[in-house]
């Protein structure tokens, strides 16, 4: 019998029953909601079922949280109001915008100890496999599964194929987990992973830090895996302990003893394994309209007329989209704006990475920089990362969602171009006919400082030098 | 949810890869409750201009009353918005077929009763350049898993619990009620092993502002 791999005992260790046809009940540990949870709370109210698990249920205010000043109109107004009466009727504890606890939901989960290694982690957003950065097996759902979820704390799901991703080698200077991400999304493509949960291993994997092990794992949902995840070592332990909502005392320690029983056994065999070089890995940018279409930052714009069928007509509408001419070097591309912001890259490291960039220089370019949570920010400007960027001309606001999904009102005029650090570059994303960049803190800040897609490491060198 | 065995229906091509839930329904229109209808939503950036015209020559403009979508690989990607599934499903499809859709997409169709068929890329284009000259009337039977189109007959590719759900318009709340004793002893059991999973406390009561972790690095 071949060793049972990280998900094999977190699945196991969720599974209520299974049906005949394969499908699992699963307990879920911890569900969190947002204001897009609105319509799942109508659906039990219609059939007048109660929360059955309110203190497993956590909610926080993000993707309509305003980043300056008060709500943009009243209908998001009304969508912030909304998440907090339903919290408070089913006696949910909620993090709204007063709440110092308050920030985008996937980061403030692990900082509040509320992810944990081993947890089962359900949540109404795609990007919820950022939790599995912990060893937790965590996916985002659709409004009637979160319906479900409150209505039994539980979800039924067929076991996903399992996938492994193995980072040899190290990643380079001014290269992150950002990059890693993009990088194997482009090799494999934006569904390259579907149908599957990712398990990413390997020295690559393991040097990162928990900030860098969330922007990866959120990203998995990009390649078209619903879960990704990496087993918990003892970077993962130091950064749980004493969080506010962890385990304490001779809880820890039990914690501790399981969790460290959670990696993948040495002979467990995956249904699809991937092997990438992170040495090979340059800074990534995107050209085109989702998050397969990445090249590293030193390459041309593709030209379609060196593609074959389907790819070339699908490269043409995205290069028309972005404006952009084919065989030009991406470093020539000009911007208009940047955002540094979102669930995938606005946690404190992400804010250093970029800092280390901006300090002493100024943007070129408008922008805004908005930290994961209240916490992020608070520690920022602790350390005085909020001067460095406002020093440098970009403005420094609240935490939300705020311009990576552009439901709140901070959006990307039509036409105009920007350098952003969030997920998707989909048409449309961050505002009707903006055009996005995907890529690293760093490298948004290069591009702010430059006013065009630029190498970040050439400014490291510079600062080197200097 | 009503279930359903087969549909017949006007077909049109949505001849496009990568059909993300952010073009099905931009974000802008998603605090709407559902009860006002989500169908003037569907693809909105892609059927009206920026003045909100229609754009006349768009597929869904063209045949305003078909039920049944064909499009490319990876339809429905990216974010868990159901949303996406209530904008086809308000403005009337019932089938979308295509290579390959978003994980999280795909179930929340089959829990609106929209199906999500799939069929392999060579089937796609031979479809697509048979609604080349307009919409023709094709007919889904979820039974044996075959779409009619014309005089060929293809069959889709669905996992047979969903199938099920589809067919039976079943209720996952309504199943699960069944099991309440089974998620009672999980829970009790669960308890035991994993304490700290199901009895949540705030152990440590700090405030703001740390971060013991990530290196102290100041640039």
């Amino acid at each position: 019998m071949t060793g049972r791999r990280l998900l094999d005992k977190l699945w196991e260790s969720h599974e209520i029953l299974r049906r005949e046809d394969g499908t699992s009940l699963l307990w879920v540990d911890r569900h969190l909601v947002h204001e897009g949870s609105h319509h799942a709370f109508a659906k039990i109210a219609e059939r007048g079922v109660p929360v059955a698990e309110p203190g497993l249920t956590f909610g926080v205010a993000d993707h309509y949280a305003p980043t300056r000043g008060a709500p943009a109109t009243d209908a998001i107004a009304r969508m912030i109001a909304m998440l907090a009466a339903n919290t408070d009727k089913h006696g949910i504890t909620c993090f709204g915008l007063d709440d110092p606890r308050q920030g985008i939901v996937h980061v403030i989960g692990p900082e509040q100890g509320l992810t944990l290694p081993g947890l089962l982690i359900n949540c109404g957003d795609s990007h919820t496999s950022t939790h599995g950065a912990f060893g937790a097996l965590a996916f985002g759902i659709g409004a009637t599964e979160v319906a479900h979820v409150l209505a039994t704390q539980t979800v039924w799901q067929k076991k996903p194929k399992a996938m492994r991703i193995d980072v040899t080698g190290r990643l380079g200077p001014g290269v992150g987990a950002k990059d890693l991400a993009l990088a194997w999304i482009a090799k494999l493509g934006a569904d390259g992973a579907r149908g599957h949960a990712i398990e990413y291993t390997g020295p690559a994997v393991r040097s990162l830090s928990m900030e860098g092990r969330m922007t990866l794992c959120n990203l998995s949902i990009e390649g078209g895996a619903r879960f990704g995840m990496i087993a918990p070592d003892e970077t993962t332990f130091a950064y749980v302990k004493d969080r506010p909502f962890a385990p304490g005392g001779d809880d820890w320690d039990r914690a501790v003893d399981l969790w460290s029983a959670l990696p993948s056994d040495a002979d467990a065999a995956f249904d699809t394994e991937v092997t990438i070089d992170a040495s090979e890995i340059a800074p990534i940018v995107t050209w085109g309209t989702t998050p397969e279409d990445a090249l590293p930052v030193t390459a041309t714009i593709p030209d379609p007329a060196r593609m074959q069928g389907s790819a070339a007509e699908r490269a043409r509408n995205a290069l028309d989209y972005m404006g952009l001419t084919p065989g030009r070097k991406l470093t020539e591309i000009v911007v208009d704006q940047v955002f540094i912001g979102s669930c995938t890259n606005a946690r404190i490291e992400d804010l250093r990475a970029a800092a280390v960039v901006l300090v002493g220089r100024r943007a070129k370019v408008p922008g805004i920089v908005s930290p994961g949570s209240q916490q992020v920010k608070a520690q920022a400007e602790a350390e005085g990362l909020d001067r460095i960027f406002i020093e440098a001309g970009l403005e420094w606001v609240g935490s939300g969602c705020s311009m990576c999904v552009a439901m709140n009102g901070d959006q990307v005029e039509p036409g105009k171009r920007c350098a952003s650090t969030t997920n998707r570059n989909f048409r449309g994303r961050q505002g009707r006919d903006a055009r996005t960049h995907l890529m690293s803190p760093a490298m948004v800040a290069a591009a702010a400082v430059t006013g065009h897609l630029t190498d970040v490491r050439e400014l490291l060198k510079e600062r080197e030098v200097a | 949810m009503s279930g359903w065995h087969t549909h017949t229906g006007l077909a049109v091509a949505l001849d496009r890869e990568n059909v993300d839930t952010d073009q099905l329904i931009p974000a802008r229109f998603m605090s709407t409750p559902r009860s006002a209808g989500y169908g003037e939503f569907l693809l909105y950036d892609l059927r009206n201009d920026v003045y909100g015209n229609p754009i006349s020559d768009f597929p869904l403009n063209a045949v305003p009353n078909a039920s049944i979508l064909i499009s490319r690989r990876n339809f429905g990607s990216g974010s868990s918005r159901e949303a996406a599934v209530y904008a086809l499903v308000d403005y009337g499809i019932r089938v979308v077929i295509a290579p390959s859709f978003g994980d999280i997409f795909a179930s929340n169709s089959v829990n609106n009763g929209l199906l999500p068929a799939r069929v392999s890329e060579a089937e796609v284009d031979a479809a697509i350049a048979n609604l080349a000259d307009g919409a023709k009337e094709v007919t889904v039977d979820l039974t044996d898993k075959t779409i009619r189109l014309g005089n060929t007959t293809i069959e889709f590719t669905l996992d047979d619990v969903w199938q099920q759900k589809l067919i039976n318009g079943w209720d996952d709340i309504d199943l699960t009620q069944n099991h309440k004793q089974a998620i009672a002893a999980f829970r009790a059991q669960h308890a035991q092993a994993m304490p700290w999973a199901v009895q949540v406390q705030q152990t440590n009561f700090r405030s703001a502002g740390r971060d013991t972790v990530s290196q102290k690095h100041r640039p």
